[in-house]
């Protein structure tokens, strides 16, 4: 890189944005005025450009302020990444043959290895790979129903991310009363409500939970028979990785099975997983909970680092729980080409189902990440 | 294929569980919570104690004790033990009528309840036709008299409680043989008192509460005698040779009446009160006892002067020219004489005079000059303070069990010598294993030292903090220096006490080693003592320390309580634990966690703002640590700044509703007319009303954050010989966690014995480790190259454990409220977990190691942790693969000051707090379980003799 552009990039004027751009191995840094970006396809020249890759077809990629790594390709979501860029606009190149789909957007967090990295290394890219399901625009998943083919149609299942976003998951639970059929005919029942919804919190967010919705399940686990007290525990307990399965008391939004017309309830982003087995939820909130919360240390004063798993020993839950890891983000990743297609957008990126490989690395190197 | 062997399926493992763990309740100690009614027996030598709630509990000789509980939970009224038998009556307030008895069955006696029987009276006719006021279990064994409120006696049959109709004593049939002239119908309405002559069990004694007496002839269904007085009537006594008794009356007099069998209305001999000549309150019972000297002993409750002693609770005896009004903290529920019950004796020659009030049990020596107190081996107002914190240290070096002992019967000296007088029963439950102290801190100031080896909870000695600090109250407290002429002369007795004049002295936290002697304690107002025992009494000067645990935290205000302030100069300590160290945490928050090392001299302290570790060898503060997040305000203005935050609150939405009342009227004033604005406040008001009820209870559900409030509060502090730093070379370490889900590990180094008073102590923070589930940490333990967890500081020099395993790699245990967690040392990696909370909704609060014996064999035994959760469940979870055992439901979730007052013992023993004053005592072992079981023996009875006994059994009870 010439290094004019960088002592442009380094004087840092009032207007001017600082860019860090990875080709492969390499890096350019240049500078950009941060009030006329431009259009997308500009950009586009200027990194082929500055990378010396004139006619090789390239993804382009940025990092967002939680350190996801999402997609730049078109002018909307470069001016994003350009206006969101603080103090660095970091962007990452691919060539579209071998473009790692799975790298991008949805989930990186959530499934994160090391959650420190958002607030200690900002550059810090999961290792994982994904299936890639479509280009994500410019949205991360705050939520999602999942296991639709199990559960009836009445029920919901809710899955809350509170992981990368400042959020507050904003919703309250009470007591309350609802009516079950059982073989002696109607019988009122003891039941956990949703009362409140905060403005502006997860929970209402998602607009997948409403007041009045019955609480049926949390993580997998009943909650008939437990207190209030006893609830609000399980439920703060498991609150990085939140799984509530609800009676919405609006029942006319419901999925219908089989025909996949409807269900969209407007604000909500619906998926199902064709084929899963029926304990699954529990193999995958074990999988999920050794991923996401992994402790802290601080030794001798020095950089907080996570705590490492001990090395697997002979013990049965250790060993399962890795392998329920790996199977619960292959079933998760699934989705039916029909709803992919209402989610891809531009037309330039090719679509394709891709089975991850165990092994295979995303864009980023990083040593210094502790994995299982 | 492993994920299909679910833990908890080996039948091997099954098996062993069954011989290790087993859930009790065993036995509740301390005092009966509102206890409503008294019985003795002189047969049995057994006194029962009924409660309001329903419970019935019989003691004995010590260790000889018995509890049943009635159905219903209601309160029980009146206990009489039936003559010479062993079976009681209880009567409880709906009415019902129980008969209880005491069965052996498998070596052991058994209190059963046998029938049960509610009197029911012609259709038609009011319940107060029925309703039971006196009860008089006759000799013959054979017969109840039951005296109503109409006035009617209805005779009952035992055992099977079937009423005799034909043996009603009507009023009707009293009045037959009464002059009309001097009485009516209303003269028999409420039958007050049932007595059965001592001598002639032919003949009882009834007495109506206007005051008509009558003695009434059994055999020929007639009234013999009759006597009028002209007060309201509230009980009787028979003099033991039967020719006079003693009548005691609402307006506080007593009476004496002769029985002549030629004069058939008797003029009363003498009438007195007492404590007149002002008005003064009832009398509510009395005793006349005889004796070989001739000056009778007269003993009645209540009786004083209405204006000015009206509020006392007193009960009086009077023996010749020795006059002295027992005056008890709390309402006397009733009490007893024990007198020679040996029917042949001429005389009754009292011996001791036993009190129930509601929160203690007092007995006095009325042989022994002074009428002193005696000491009871049971039946302990644990509450005689509030308990606010209990400490439980098994197996006691007998030296310092000695020790004790000795310190506390330097303080008992007051008490009588007599032997303890209700001695029925015989115990035959094995010795206890190890001797056992259980220490209560309370909120004046106090530790008491129980001995918790047996069934009987016994003080063995009380230790006060006071001393070391200057408080408003006055230590020479004049309760018992009233002038010799004082009038009416009252006593103070019992030990119940429950007025604080400082809360700041409140003990919080309490920490025994019992191979050195080392007693640390701390209390309210951050203040830590660190004591010795020393078995002289002694002055000396304390040494004080501050310990400032905000160091560079700046702006803030403390807003709680101030420091307590210190003696200045030698302070003069009795024989026992003397305290030589204080340290005083500024600010003076109340002290959360305490640790003691003796080995090392060291100990451990920690507030809401953070903890600190004092040297007390060389009496030097090591080092401080603040854990408190910047932000979080209420942990630094202190306990006081939540309420008054509350209040403001209140204060403020009350001014809203105001405001916006007057804003509507003022909206509506002007034009409209006063009904309309009438009309918009009552509207108003509804609204508000409904918003208040449509407010559910609702819980928030949200993430914990690093900004939570009192995430710095310090939950547990530990001390450790581990490898903290490298797996070579292991080292003295503190451990703390907090409220926040956060755990230091401090690295200490502690000079060498002969350097020790030359080189300080130097700590250096080697480890944090943050949960990220951020729930507070509860307990932290390290377990050795073996899994086992370390042994306590000088154990192993004492030769009572194995030294621990230094060759293999030592495991962290972090209890946090939600999880269980096993890292690696000195290299922190996580190895395993047990989640708790989010699983099934429950939060650890207590959780020790236990060491649990297999019943079957002698050589097995394992170490697990005991837990109790916040919904009163008792969990049972293996060392070190944290598998959980077993579970048990122990404590209602509600009970929450139960749950709290929770303390297990090293072998899987508990105790937790029923009520104020009682512990129940619970066994999860199946070789430790320390349980009341004794024998009762009915005394020989000559069966045809019983005409003379009965007299003197009689006469010891009351209605």
């Amino acid at each position: 890189m010439n290094r004019a552009q960088r002592g442009a990039a380094g004087s840092r004027g009032l207007g001017t944005m600082e860019v860090k751009s990875k080709f492969g191995a390499e890096f350019r840094r240049f500078s950009l005025e941060r009030s006329k970006p431009g259009k997308f396809e500009e950009f586009y020249g200027l990194l082929q450009h500055v990378h010396k890759i004139p006619n090789v077809d390239v993804l382009v990629g940025y990092t967002d302020i939680h350190g996801d790594l999402l997609p730049i390709n078109n002018d909307d979501n470069y001016h994003k990444a350009v206006s969101t860029a603080n103090p660095l606009l970091r962007i990452f190149i691919q060539r579209k043959e071998d473009a790692d789909y799975s790298a991008f957007g949805t989930d990186t967090m959530t499934r994160k290895k090391n959650v420190l990295s958002n607030v200690l290394r900002p550059d810090n890219h999961k290792k994982k790979p994904h299936i890639v399901i479509s280009m994500p625009q410019d949205f991360r998943p705050v939520s999602s129903i999942i296991d639709v083919d199990i559960l009836p149609e009445t029920h919901r299942r809710v899955r809350l991310y509170k992981y990368g976003t400042d959020k507050p998951l904003g919703f309250y639970i009470r007591d309350g009363s609802s009516v079950r059929v059982t073989p002696h005919g109607l019988e009122k029942v003891p039941g956990i409500f949703i009362s409140r919804l905060v403005p502006g919190g997860l929970a209402q967010s998602t607009g997948l939970l409403a007041v009045n919705d019955e609480v049926l399940e949390v993580n997998g686990i009943e909650v008939s028979g437990k207190s209030l007290d006893q609830v609000t525990d399980m439920m703060i307990a498991n609150s990085r990785n939140l799984i509530i399965t609800v009676r919405p008391a609006n029942q006319r939004n419901n999925v219908v099975r089989n025909s996949r017309t409807s269900g969209s309830s407007g604000q909500s982003t619906e998926s199902s997983l064709p084929s899963s087995t029926p304990n699954i939820l529990g193999n995958l909130t074990q999988g999920e909970e050794e991923s996401d919360e992994e402790d802290i240390i601080i030794e001798d004063s020095g950089e907080p680092q996570q705590i490492p798993k001990a090395a697997p020993t002979s013990e049965s839950i250790e060993s399962l729980s890795q392998i329920e890891l790996l199977h619960e983000s292959t079933q998760n990743g699934f989705l039916p080409s029909s709803e992919m297609n209402l989610n891809h957008s531009a037309g330039s990126i090719s679509m394709e189902y891709e089975v991850p490989e165990p092994g295979r690395k995303s864009l980023e190197e990083d040593g210094t990440i502790i994995t299982l | 294929m492993r994920r299909f062997l679910r833990p908890g399926h080996d039948p091997v493992r099954e098996r062993l569980k069954r011989d290790l763990f087993q859930f009790n309740k065993t036995v509740e100690h301390g005092f009966p919570h509102q206890p409503s009614a008294l019985g003795y027996s002189p047969f049995l030598r057994l006194m029962a104690i009924g409660t309001r709630s329903g419970a019935i509990k019989l003691y004995g000789a010590p260790g000889v004790e018995f509890m049943g509980l009635h159905e219903e939970n209601n309160t029980v009224m009146q206990i009489h033990f039936i003559p010479d038998q062993c079976q009681l009556v209880t009567l409880l307030d709906d009415n019902s009528l129980h008969l209880w008895s005491l069965k052996q069955h498998g070596g052991a006696s058994e209190l059963r309840e046998e029938h049960r029987f509610t009197l029911k009276g012609p259709p038609g006719s009011p319940p107060s036709a029925t309703q039971v006021t006196a009860v008089l279990p006759h000799s013959s064994q054979e017969v109840l008299y039951l005296g109503t409120e109409s006035g009617n006696i209805f005779v009952v049959e035992l055992p099977s409680l079937g009423v005799l109709e034909d043996r009603t004593i009507t009023p009707e049939a009293v009045l037959q043989r009464i002059p009309e002239d001097n009485c009516n119908r209303r003269s028999c309405e409420m039958v007050e008192a049932l007595r059965e002559h001592p001598k002639n069990p032919d003949q009882i004694l009834i007495g109506y509460s206007r005051g008509l007496i009558v003695l009434w002839d059994l055999q020929n269904n007639k009234a013999t005698h009759h006597f009028l007085s002209s007060q309201q009537l509230e009980n009787l006594y028979w003099q033991r040779d039967g020719s006079k008794f003693i009548s005691c009356h609402y307006d506080g007099s007593y009476t004496q009446w002769p029985v002549s069998s030629d004069n058939r209305q008797s003029e009363p001999l003498e009438n007195t009160v007492p404590y007149g000549p002002f008005p003064c309150k009832a009398i509510s019972k009395i005793y006349w006892q005889t004796t070989k000297n001739g000056l009778p002993y007269i003993i009645f409750q209540g009786g004083m002067p209405r204006a000015s002693y009206g509020d006392r609770h007193s009960i009086s005896v009077i023996h010749g020219s020795q006059q002295t009004a027992f005056d008890f903290t709390s309402r006397v529920i009733d009490f007893f004489i024990i007198f020679s019950s040996d029917p042949a004796a001429e005389f009754d020659d009292p011996s001791a005079l036993v009190v129930l009030a509601e929160e203690e049990l007092v007995v006095i020596d009325l042989k022994s000059a002074g009428w002193p107190a005696v000491h009871p081996p049971y039946l302990a107002s644990l509450h005689c303070s509030a308990i606010t914190c209990s400490h439980h240290v098994s197996n006691i070096p007998l030296k310092l069990w000695e020790r004790i002992i000795s310190a506390g019967s330097k303080q008992n000296i007051h008490y009588s010598s007599m032997p303890w007088p209700i001695d029925g029963g015989t115990n035959i439950a094995p010795d206890p294993p190890q001797r056992d102290l259980l220490l209560t801190g309370h909120e004046d100031g106090t530790v008491r030292f129980w001995d918790a080896s047996g069934v009987c909870l016994h003080l063995l000695y009380k230790l006060s903090t006071v001393r070391v600090f200057l408080t408003d109250a006055d230590p020479n407290d004049n309760m018992n220096t009233l002038g010799e002429d004082e009038w009416p002369p009252l006593r103070k007795v019992g030990t119940f006490d429950p007025y604080s004049d400082d809360p700041r002295l409140g003990i919080q936290k309490i920490y025994l080693c019992k191979y050195s002697g080392y007693l640390a304690v701390a209390g309210t107002a951050g203040q830590v003592l660190v004591m010795e025992l020393n078995d002289e009494d002694a002055e000396h000067v304390v040494d004080h320390a501050e310990a400032d645990l905000l160091q560079d935290q700046e702006g803030y205000r403390w807003k709680g309580h101030e420091k307590l302030k210190t003696r200045d100069g030698p302070v003069q300590f009795e024989a026992g634990f003397q305290p030589f160290v204080l340290v005083q945490c500024q600010p003076p928050a109340v002290v959360t966690s305490l640790a003691l090392h003796s080995e090392w001299k060291l100990v451990a302290f920690g507030t809401s703002h953070g903890f600190g570790l004092f040297d007390h060898q060389q009496k030097r503060l090591v080092f401080v640590k603040c854990t408190l997040h910047p932000s979080d305000q209420l942990a630094l203005e202190g306990p006081l700044s939540r309420v008054k935050s509350l209040k403001k609150s209140l204060r403020q939405s009350f001014r809203r509703i105001r405001r916006s009342r007057v804003s509507s009227r003022k909206r509506r004033g002007g034009g409209g007319n006063a009904s309309e604005v009438q009309e918009a406040n009552a509207k108003f008001d509804q609204d508000v009303l409904q918003e208040m009820e449509l407010a559910p209870v609702q819980r928030k559900i949200e993430a914990r954050s690093a900004e939570d409030s009192f995430t710095g509060f310090v939950r547990t502090l530990y001390f450790a010989d581990t490898f903290l730093r490298d797996s070579s070379r292991h080292c003295p370490s503190l451990w703390a966690g907090t409220n926040g889900g956060t755990v230091y590990a401090f690295c200490l180094r502690v000079p060498p014995a002969e350097r020790r008073m030359d080189e300080p102590v130097r700590a250096e923070q080697a480890k944090e480790i943050q949960l990220m589930h951020r729930a507070p940490v509860v307990g932290i333990l390290v377990l050795d190259g073996r899994s086992t967890p370390l042994p306590e500081p000088l154990e192993v020099a004492h030769d009572l454990s194995k030294s621990p395993d230094m060759q293999g790699s030592h495991q962290l245990l972090v209890v946090s409220e939600e999880q269980f967690k096993v890292f690696t040392l000195p290299k922190v990696s996580s190895k395993l977990k047990l989640k708790l909370t989010a699983l099934e909704g429950c939060r650890v609060r207590k959780v020790t190691v236990a060491n649990f014996g297999s019943c079957k064999t002698d050589d097995y035994s394992e170490n697990d942790l005991a837990v109790l959760t916040n919904l009163g469940d008792i969990q049972i979870i293996s060392l070190p693969f944290l598998k959980l055992q077993i579970r048990y439901p122990c404590i209602r979730k509600e009970d929450v000051s139960g749950i709290a007052s929770c303390v297990f013992t090293k072998y899987g023993q508990g105790f937790y707090l029923i009520s104020p004053s009682e512990f129940e005592r619970f066994s999860l072992s199946t070789k430790w379980l320390v349980e009341p079981r004794c024998i009762v023996d009915m005394p020989e009875v000559t069966s045809n003799n019983h005409v003379h006994k009965s007299g003197s059994e009689n006469a010891a009870r009351k209605s």
